[in-house]
């Protein structure tokens, strides 16, 4: 019960911080990635401040042996290359680029209740639901390859 | 694009709600020993495993949706802009996204937040090539065609 407190806690900050930050407007997250046009920064300022607070945040983190609600720290691994993470990052990228949602920011505007984002959502579980069939993703297979 | 663009404000807004993201990856790493990645996290809810643990995923998916309306409740505006593309590129998209994110093991936030702070040489990767295959999708459909 403590961890779904928790999850809830760290959910409302993070959808907090998506949506004061402009990643829940696709506009704002499409004119970051159009670099030959009238290009704004706010990703930058988002992820040059997250990236250094969790790095920093970690660190305090990990002075610990185990989590806080016990259990233990599920890491992916940090190295090694496969055409899965390279050819998937890039599908994804595609996907981001033509739209302006990766999958924090399209959750969080489900909160407006639009049609189209209900509908985009529905395709990302879709394709998400379809790759785990596919490649039989189990909780061993996740934790070789890394599940981030 | 409106002229504010490159003013402090919304700059320093983004960067405040960017240490809020932060926050919120190390509440889920150091309570809970996980890493706060979205297509992660939604993907563990889905076939064909069922997860004994679906019920701490979907209150982080609900913290999410709370969270743009807590900001309302102080702002008076739901902080949530409008898709900018008709309803094929969405679904198209959606499917991208959901397929890619699966293969890769992650997306913005699991690679591009927790996997840079964890100094991975998997997220790195990761990160340049989505960010590239982004830009160049952008770059095609609105200065290309």
């Amino acid at each position: 019960m403590r961890s779904v407190i928790a999850a809830l806690a760290a959910g409302i900050v993070f959808g907090v911080g998506l949506s004061i930050s402009g990643m829940t407007d696709p506009a704002i997250v499409l004119a970051f990635l159009d670099i030959a046009g009238e290009w704004n920064p706010r990703l930058a300022f988002v992820m040059g401040a997250a990236v250094p607070t969790t790095f920093l945040g970690y660190r305090w983190a990990f002075r610990r042996s185990a989590p806080i609600l016990g259990g233990t720290f599920s890491l992916p691994p940090t190295h090694g290359l496969d055409r899965a993470l390279i050819g998937g990052a890039a599908l994804f990228g595609m996907g981001w680029g033509l739209a302006g949602y990766c999958p924090g920011p399209a959750i969080a505007s489900l909160s407006a209740g639009r049609a189209e984002v209900i509908g985009f959502v529905a395709a990302m579980l879709v394709g998400m639901t379809a790759v785990r069939v596919l490649f039989r993703l189990r909780p061993q297979a996740r934790s070789r390859t890394g599940q981030a | 694009m409106p002229m504010d663009t490159w003013s402090l404000e919304p700059l320093l807004v983004s960067a405040a709600g960017g240490v809020l993201i932060g926050l919120s990856a190390v509440l889920m790493m150091a309570f809970s020993g996980r890493i706060a990645g979205v297509s992660g996290i939604v993907g563990g809810l889905l076939p064909p495993v069922p997860v004994p643990d679906w019920a701490w995923r979907i209150a982080f998916a609900a913290g999410l949706l709370i969270g743009p309306w807590l900001v309302a409740l102080l702002t008076a505006e739901l902080p949530i802009g409008r898709p900018t593309v008709g309803w094929m590129p969405l679904l198209a998209a959606g499917l991208l996204v959901g397929v890619g994110t699966s293969l890769g093991n992650g997306c913005t936030s699991g690679h591009g937040v927790c996997g840079l702070a964890r100094l991975s040489m998997r997220s790195l990767v990761a990160v340049a090539i989505f960010m590239a295959t982004a830009a160049g999708t952008v770059f095609v459909l609105r200065h290309a065609v």
